[in-house]
């Protein structure tokens, strides 16, 4: 039998133990696409882009705001919000521990930042998600923080900025999780309601449950290049059809191509795309 | 067409095979030509079958309450509509891409409300089953899933939707078509959709393909039905590395999968109570109970004018979630 369901944390070999494939650590670093021995400063002045071949690198929630926010403007909301572990979830590892283990690794209660931010001199309501935190993986922390963000961009009508990066829907908190979906659509259709402008970013990775709410409902949907961007993972689907998936299957550009974002922009464009979108809607 | 009696199912479940054996004595009493002269033996027979078969339900555990919600004789979708509907009218098509058999929609009449049906479909012959996926809808299902509850609300029909579903396709061609995108775009719009919405886990409530039509005013699960974020199988593949009987189990249980652990997490507002044996053994009874509980939460709503139902909706939403405060 088929098993199916909406893609969660580690479900495909690309997302497996987070921190293996984030930024990596030391002098010098190797680029995954190219091969090539690079400089790590180099790279980080890059925008953590390889300046070979413009792979561009996985960053933690903390550096994509940096990245995006104008410097020093970004104010945190609900910074402290943190994970409750409702079901006393236990698998191979208590999920208490797990918690416990990301958050030490990142400096962050859960996987996304949420706050007040300008970029290039626009106000704006920003989440940067981060997928160095199990995976990015969308619990009752990640929905709240977005929902709340979504409100605060609707009372205070200023454009939100949602940068998604996630492995799905957390499974330790199962149903909890899974609604997480329903209550950020739902405040969405207020903000549509509101006339609120909604940009979405979609990085690497971002599939199952967060693609499949609020990451697929911007007004406008840009995404990185090669982004793997899907609602199963690629294992998945590849169990379940049999045969090999074709190349760049589920990457940015292919959903360009099917007709599912509005724009793949590198890294170093995305201040000044962002900006621009905001002056056409008049926000 | 009464199920009445155990062997009368053609599928009998592991934990089951007690009552079968009942079953069979039983049957075998009943075969002969004086089956009279053991009125009485048959009588406390069947009577031990009876407190047998309620005692193994009553205590099932989560990974067997999984098989229940799966039985191949389970009533579907069409089962429900058959059963308690009058005149019902499919509708077909997503008026963009194509017709999914996955999830059947159209105009029924439920007790004395007129509303629009949206169910899964699994499908009973394997000829079914193929042409349903197995219940997995394609985006094209999900459209046409929107495509008709908002006809509904524009002509003022209550939606009822049956949930039943092992998960939405994960397939090239669902990618292609949006499955992501079909999945968001129905959340987004059944929250404000300006009619009563009441939805039923009837069987599987696999992940974001069962809440894809599942945002409601009221949700209720059948008592062997089951909802979660995954699968117990795919989630002991992940987090416990394998998927087999013994971590099945254990991820079943992890997940709080079941209609009660659902209620007491208050994440469905009602359970009910399937026929003793589970709804495959007494599909009329299970499909009274299923009806008898929608004619009255449509009641209910329909007191309620359709921004009020909207607002009370979002805020039910608004509330569903396990986090520290932290302002
Ligand atoms: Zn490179």
């Amino acid at each position: 039998m088929t098993q199916v369901s909406t893609r969660s944390w580690g479900d495909s070999p690309e997302d497996a133990p987070p921190g293996k494939k984030a930024v990596p650590e030391g002098l010098w670093i190797r680029c995954p696409a190219c091969s090539g021995i690079l400089f790590r400063r180099s790279v980080e002045n890059n925008l953590w882009v390889c300046p070979e071949c413009q792979h561009h690198f996985r960053v933690s929630g903390e550096q994509r705001v940096k990245q995006l926010a104008d410097p020093g403007s970004f104010e945190p909301m609900n910074a402290d919000m943190a994970p409750m572990d409702p079901l006393n979830f236990i698998d191979l590892q208590p999920y208490k521990e797990r918690i416990a283990a990301a958050q030490k690794k990142t400096g962050q209660n859960d996987g996304v930042q949420t706050g007040r931010a300008f970029i290039k001199g626009r106000r704006v309501i920003l989440a940067c998600m981060d997928f160095t935190f199990l995976g990015g993986s969308m619990g009752s922390v990640i929905g709240e923080k977005i929902t709340l963000a979504i409100e605060a961009a609707g009372e205070n009508n200023l454009p939100l900025v949602i940068v998604s990066a996630s492995g799905g829907a957390r499974m330790m908190e199962s149903g909890f999780s899974l609604m997480q979906m329903a209550k950020t659509t739902a405040a969405l259709a207020r903000f549509d309601d509101q006339g609120g402008l909604f940009i979405s970013v979609l990085t690497d990775p971002t599939t199952g449950g967060v693609t499949a709410s609020f990451a697929m409902l911007g007004d406008v949907i840009l995404a990185e290049p090669k982004a793997l961007i899907g609602f199963a993972g690629p294992r998945v689907i590849q169990q379940t059809i049999r045969q090999e998936l074709p190349e760049g299957f589920q990457r940015a550009e292919f959903l360009q191509d099917c007709g599912f974002i509005d724009r793949v922009i590198a890294r170093s464009e995305l201040r000044s795309e962002i900006s621009s979108i905001i002056d056409y809607a008049g926000k | 067409m009464e199920k009445t009696n155990g062997y009368s199912t053609t599928y009998a479940l592991a934990f089951e095979q007690p009552v079968i054996e009942l079953d069979k004595q039983i049957a075998s009493l009943h075969e002969r030509q004086n089956a009279a002269e053991y009125a009485e033996e048959l009588a406390s027979l069947q009577a031990n079958r009876d407190s047998l078969l309620a005692k193994l339900y009553r205590d099932l555990s989560p990974w067997d309450v999984v098989k229940v919600a799966r039985h191949p004789d389970r009533p579907q979708t069409w089962d429900y509509i058959n059963l308690m509907c009058r005149d019902f009218r499919e509708l077909h098509g997503d008026r963009h891409f194509g017709d999914d058999p996955a999830i059947v929609t159209g105009f029924g009449r439920i007790g004395p409300h007129k509303v629009m049906i949206v169910g899964h479909q699994k499908g009973r012959s394997t000829q079914q089953k193929i042409d349903c996926h197995w219940g997995c809808a394609h985006p094209e299902g999900y459209r046409k899933a929107l495509h008709k509850m908002t006809l509904a609300a524009k002509f003022g029909l209550p939606v009822v939707t049956f949930i039943d579903t092992p998960g939405a396709y994960p397939g090239l061609k669902a990618e292609e078509r949006g499955q992501a995108e079909a999945i968001a775009l129905n959340l987004r719009e059944m929250s404000r959709l300006p009619t009563p919405v009441v939805a039923v886990v009837i069987g599987e409530g696999g992940s974001g393909g069962a809440l894809g039509i599942g945002v409601a005013d009221r949700v209720a699960m059948l008592e062997y039905a089951w909802y979660s974020v995954i699968s117990p199988e795919g989630c002991a593949a992940i987090l416990w590395k394998e998927a087999n009987e013994q971590n099945n189990t254990a991820a079943a249980q992890a997940l709080a999968l079941t209609a009660r652990d659902n209620l007491r997490n208050n994440l469905v507002d009602d359970v009910i109570v399937e026929p003793v044996g589970a709804a495959h053994r007494n599909p009329k009874l299970a499909s009274d109970n299923l009806q008898n509980w929608i004619v009255e939460q449509i009641r209910d709503l329909k007191r309620f004018k359709p921004q009020t139902l909207v607002q009370r909706r979002y805020e039910k939403l608004r509330r569903i979630g396990a986090h520290s405060s932290g302002a």
